[in-house]
């Protein structure tokens, strides 16, 4: 490696605009005649719309249209989707209800958009939007999963009877059920995983440019796909066909998941923009409206039981989960609580008989959908969960159960669908449990006991599946996108190169270590090369950043444009030298051949592709090659986080003495930004652990509706974080690259509640551990899960 | 935020006499709670009258224990001011933990006291302070002074110019946080001001706003000692309830608050 | 309308502005500074913080009109002679920033914990001085390290100016 090439840590490119206060993200920018658009938005979690009055509003100063659900409908506007089918285990697909950007006959959660106003100003269409008056027949509401499937419960959609979307299992039952009766022993448990808010630090933003003459639209979103966007807005919603649509993801601030999907509002701002003859509007979130409206994230109800046999081999695992998928169903919802939960329930464990069964309902919330880790955090903290309540009941060490379990041959096929390529699960344990001493821990509990505190320890060895393909495989299991990513390189002739990329970076620093590759392969200095990225003018297409993927296959996208472009420098290079094309080796910025002293200048051969004056017969002149990248497999990575607490029985309050990572990412290409995002995820993963909770009333108004009582981890509520890698290179890639967005998201929640329940002597204790709820758990014992 | 018509006051009687020329006016001190909830649209008044600008009203005097600090001081400056620091450090404290650093900037104690929010920490001081709050008509005790959540005996044009009080002989503030908004869940400011006289006051937890716990007030005089707090009772009846924290939770937090206030002043 | 006279990142700027003009669309509408974010509407984020007359406050619950008077710096202005402060430069040194839309009401934030405490700040204070500042990306870990590294670096050139 050379100093910027893989696995060095290179500061980032892109910081210096975002500490001078010269980042561009979506609401940064202005354009000539813009409009501003305000929604109207019920009040009520179900109700009919009986009608809307909008005779004061609409003569109110700068407005300059107020547009309804009907009106939309009427303009061919189509409802929003779900690009993930799911068949329930009778055969039957999933009951999918219509979803229109602005609601028609029905309201169906507080929030959902009902009317638009486009005003002159920002203040004056939310003054018209507060005087629009929409007559409501407000219906009782229906918040939780349980409640939702009760026959007697409001009816969310005619399409769902008892609300139910899908019945879907995976695995055998037989031989599940089969092993449970030959078992040993059983162990049982009852999961609550919480609903969250995504919380991204910029709110949702859209600016729609209407070019009238050209009948063209430029929409500026905040997106973690803009391309996908541009796909499903014309070939969904119909606002206008692909080639008259350029979608923008200018600077983003943070996803999450929570920028993965096309919302009400940028089909609303582009239909509505054009309907009211203006040739801007933008729409910019407050707080609030993130809240109410971004995709929420998780909250499911599981019931599992594990058999083991007298070895405490585990011989069976049966799982029944109920997910909540609120109002809707929104993009990628069907996917998260199925392929993406289900197919992870053999966790890092030898399990010959899985088998799970998930329904999902829906309710008067927002839509829930994929959140950091999606699915993937549901399995690890139902499956870690259960092996540290297993190895308390079977008076076994929790380290020791799971390393008899542990997968140690490769590849190793789960029965439920995954195949894991590569790992060491034990050496990340190995690693984790030196790190935080494990041996030495029941003294420090004894210490903390003589100061009237309660002590525990605890651990999680996730696994998980990132880089989602092959194409074909995730198409035969009901996605209706391909998950392949597409790249260029674009070489200058004086030498410098540009990477355009179907990845999106909102945080990840993609233009960082996407040059590391091009520094690694030619020598070149990292400051010339340049990443292009979010505008589909720019970019041909590309799936964006999502479940961890933008490494594994956004990178190897680019290892195969850059094979071309040094396969064809190599030939040019040949022909200019008179030497043989297996002689040529580019390194340090030159192009020389091998064993000799006979080079040129790395942008000597490149002005030669441009000029075009010297090359092999028949070549075409330039130095440009694409790629599009299909991978052969999930990737898988995994790892072992142990976390240590110390636990006040007076006021509940949990203090997180030491938190150990040790991940097994594959190859890593920079590891300050894998570190970085390795402690991002721990924050996400300790604030459902401890602190993130969504919860709605009985009348489906969110109570926690924003900072004052949705609480996010702050730097007083987190250690310091002690993060460590292993490594096995993954086998189905050119870069050997696993994937590191999600891990500590994924693998940290189940640490945290093993190691609280471990301090407090029993396992009652519902997530999150706020200070009241592990208070209650320590005075009466605490609430079962699924009765709370 | 709806419209508004923003005014500076230059002295006591101009902001008295703008805001009664006013249709709906409201007085602005840091505008830390005010102006969110115009954000939010749920306060909308005609015209704001900003009592920052009056002259030296922020000031802070301390003779030998007796304080008097203007309603315009903001929490940054309480939280650091010497001489008061020297004969009252336990209010320094409770200014210190107000809010966070941006907040306490602009936040004054008489916009805190005035809007008496019943999470808000500065009530419980006052009343275990026994502090006098002087206003640009009248002077008044602290108990006398918040009449309920959200809720003070001030009229209509009337404002607090300042709070007064002698520093007691030794006092603490605890505060159990509410994990999200990080206002008090229970706040207990515990004050002995002497020949048994101890004054509890409870912030965060009560349905009612701040009050005086007199039973813990009692044990207090006759031994402060967090032990002496042992027997007594906090009616969970009395207690607000929300996803923070049950009445039960907080009935139990206002008393370890208390033992750990009492704890800090002893030492 | 009100007529506000302020003086941003050392240059005197006025306008007439709607009475409820908050400081920080003053800032990003008025003066195109869209350096100073807003990440929520409850005053807990802090990706609004500047400095008024010295004082790291929360543009986002401010008036314009109250602003009126005082000397306002933003991100925009902390780099000076074409060098970045120190507080930013620690930020890039230590990956303190992933996003990067908290990231200059963490600077400015940082630079006053400096101005206020001095420049040797230890883990738990910076901690908690971050009270008012949320991220959702770093985890806090870089932000800590970052504060900690450019608070020592203040120092030194405080102690250059002394001298």
């Amino acid at each position: 490696m050379g100093i910027e090439g893989i696995g060095a840590r290179v500061l980032r490119k892109e910081d210096k605009r975002f500490i001078t206060g010269a980042g561009r993200y979506t609401d940064d920018h202005k354009v000539a005649g813009m409009h501003y658009a305000a929604f109207v938005r019920s009040p009520h979690a179900y109700a009919k719309i009986k009608k809307i009055n909008i005779k004061a509003a609409s003569k109110m100063s700068g407005v300059a249209g107020i547009f309804n659900g009907k009106e939309l409908t009427g303009d061919g506007i189509g409802n929003i989707i779900c690009g993930w089918m799911v068949h329930s285990k009778d055969g039957s697909p999933m009951n999918m209800g219509a979803w229109s950007a602005l609601a028609t006959e029905y309201v169906r959660y507080v929030g959902d958009a009902v009317a638009v106003v486009i005003a002159e100003t920002l203040e004056e269409a939310q003054a018209a939007a507060e005087a629009v008056e929409v007559d409501y027949k407000v219906l009782k509401a229906v918040v939780s999963a349980e409640d939702a499937m009760d026959p007697k419960a409001p009816q969310l959609h005619p399409e769902a009877k008892n609300n139910i979307i899908y019945d879907w299992e995976i695995g055998e039952e037989d031989a599940t059920d089969a092993a449970f009766a030959k078992a040993a022993n059983v162990v049982e448990i009852d999961i609550r995983n919480n609903r969250l808010v995504p919380n991204p630090m910029e709110p949702r933003s859209a600016l729609v440019q209407y070019d009238a003459a050209e009948d063209h639209f430029t929409l500026h979103t905040t997106s973690q796909n803009p391309h996908v966007a541009r796909l499903v807005l014309s070939a969904f919603y119909q606002v206008a066909p692909e080639n008259k649509l350029r979608v923008i993801a200018p600077d983003v601030g943070g996803g999450f998941g929570a920028k993965i999907y096309i919302y009400p509002e940028e089909i609303v701002c582009l239909w509505a923009a054009k309907k009211a003859g203006v040739a801007a509007v933008k729409w910019t979130a407050s707080r609030s409206d993130a809240f109410l409206t971004d995709a929420h994230g998780r909250d499911h109800v599981s019931k599992a039981k594990m058999a083991f046999d007298k070895n405490n081999k585990i011989t069976g695992f049966k799982i029944e989960t109920l997910a909540n998928l609120g109002a809707y169903m929104s993009l990628f919802s069907s996917s998260v609580p199925t392929y993406l939960y289900a197919t992870l329930l053999s966790g890092q464990y030898n399990i010959p008989n899985i088998h799970c069964n998930v329904k999902t309902v829906y309710t008067n919330t927002v839509p829930v959908d994929a959140y950091r880790g999606a699915g993937r955090p549901e399995a690890t903290y139902l499956v870690e969960r259960m092996m540290t309540t297993a190895a308390r009941e079977l008076g076994v060490d929790p380290a020791e159960l799971r390393r008899k379990n542990f997968v140690q041959q490769f590849p190793h096929q789960t029965p439920v669908i995954m195949c894991y390529d590569a790992g060491d699960f034990g050496a990340s344990l190995d690693a984790a449990m030196a790190e935080i001493k494990y041996d030495s821990f029941e003294k420090r509990r004894k210490k903390s006991a003589k100061n009237g505190m309660l002590r525990g320890i605890g651990m999680s060895c996730y696994i998980e599946a990132c880089g989602i393909a092959p194409s074909a495989a995730v198409g035969s299991l009901g996605a209706g996108v391909g998950l392949w990513e597409s790249a260029e390189v674009r070489v200058n002739p004086v030498g410098t190169v540009e990477i355009l990329t179907g990845s999106h970076s909102h945080g990840q620093g993609h233009e960082t270590t996407f040059a590391q590759l091009v520094t690694d392969r030619f020598g070149l200095p990292n400051e010339n090369v340049q990443i292009v990225h979010g505008d589909t003018d720019k970019v041909q297409f590309g799936m964006g950043t999502y479940g961890s993927r933008s490494g594994a296959v956004g990178m190897s996208a680019i290892e195969k444009a850059l094979d071309k472009v040094e396969a064809k420098a190599k030939k040019i290079a040949a022909h200019m030298l008179e030497a043989a094309e297996g002689d040529i080796e580019i390194k340090n910025g030159e192009v020389m051949v091998k064993g000799t002293d006979k080079k040129l200048g790395w942008h000597e051969v490149c002005l030669g592709a441009y000029t075009g004056h010297n090359l092999p017969e028949g070549m075409e002149p330039g130095l440009k090659e694409g790629a599009f990248y299909d991978p052969t497999n999930f990737t898988f990575p995994a790892g072992c986080y142990i976390c240590e607490v110390e636990v006040d029985p007076n006021t509940g309050v949990t203090t997180i003495e030491k938190f150990v990572a040790a991940d097994d990412f594959g190859k890593i290409i920079n590891p300050m930004i894998v570190e970085g995002q390795v402690h991002g995820g721990l924050a996400q993963g300790i604030g459902q652990a401890m602190m993130e909770n969504a919860v709605y009333d009985d009348d489906g108004q969110l109570l926690s509706a924003s900072y004052m009582d949705y609480t996010m981890p702050r730097a007083d509520d987190l250690p310091s974080f002690n993060v460590s890698t292993t490594e096995t290179l993954c086998p189905g890639n050119p870069l050997g690259i696993k994937g590191c967005g999600e891990a500590g998201a994924i693998g940290s929640p189940p640490a945290v509640i093993n190691a609280i329940t471990d301090a407090i002597g029993h396992n009652n204790l519902t997530m999150p551990a706020s200070p009241q709820n592990v208070w209650a758990a320590i005075n009466d014992g605490g609430m079962s899960e699924a009765a709370e | 935020m709806y419209e508004t018509n923003y005014h500076r006051a230059k002295d006591a009687a101009d902001a008295a006499k703008k805001l009664r020329s006013s249709d709906d006016g409201m007085y602005l001190s840091g505008g830390m709670t005010l102006l969110p909830t115009m954000k939010q649209r749920l306060a909308a008044p005609s015209d704001l009258v900003d009592l920052t600008h009056i002259k030296d009203m922020n000031k802070i005097s301390v003779t030998r224990k007796d304080v008097v600090i203007g309603a315009t001081a903001t929490h940054a400056e309480v939280a650091s001011h010497a001489k008061l620091m020297k004969v009252c450090p336990s209010l320094c404290a409770l200014a210190s933990h107000i809010g966070d650093p941006h907040v306490r900037n602009r936040g004054t104690i008489g916009g805190s006291i005035a809007n008496n929010d019943p999470a808000a920490d500065y009530p419980s001081a006052m009343m275990a302070l026994g502090a006098t709050i002087i206003t640009n008509k009248r002077k008044m005790k602290a108990e006398k002074f918040f009449t309920g959540m959200f809720d003070t005996a001030l009229a209509e044009d009337e404002f607090v110019k300042a709070v007064s009080f002698t520093a007691p002989k030794r006092g603490a503030y605890s505060k159990f946080p509410n994990p999200a908004s990080r206002y008090a869940m229970a706040g207990v400011y515990v004050a002995d001001h002497g020949k048994g006289d101890v004054r509890v006051g409870v912030t965060g937890a009560s349905q009612n706003g701040v009050y005086r716990a007199k039973d813990m007030e009692k044990a207090l005089s006759k031994s402060f000692d967090a032990a002496a707090l042992e027997g007594c009772n906090v009616d969970e009846g009395d207690m607000l309830s929300d996803i923070h924290g049950s009445s039960a939770y907080r009935a139990n937090l206002v008393k370890v608050m208390a033992k750990r206030a009492v704890e800090a002043a002893a030492s | 309308m009100a007529k506000v006279e302020i003086t941003v990142n050392g240059k005197a700027t006025s306008a007439n502005v709607e009475d409820r003009t908050l400081l920080v669309d003053y800032l990003r509408e008025t003066r195109n500074l869209t350096g100073t974010h807003v990440g929520c509407d409850t005053s807990q984020c802090g990706a609004c913080v500047v400095h008024v007359d010295g004082k790291a406050v929360k543009s986002c619950t401010m008036l314009a009109a109250q602003a009126s008077g005082s000397d306002v710096k933003t991100i925009e202005g902390v780099a000076g002679n074409g060098a970045l402060h120190p507080m930013q430069e620690a930020f890039h040194q230590n990956h303190g920033l992933q996003c990067g839309f908290c990231t200059p009401g963490m600077i400015m934030a940082g630079i006053d914990m400096v101005n206020r405490l001095g420049p040797k700040l230890d883990e738990a204070t910076i901690r908690a001085e971050l009270e008012g500042n949320i991220c959702r990306c770093t985890g806090y870990h870089n932000i800590v390290k970052s504060i900690a590294a450019g608070a020592k670096e203040m120092g030194k050139g405080m102690k250059k100016a002394a001298q």
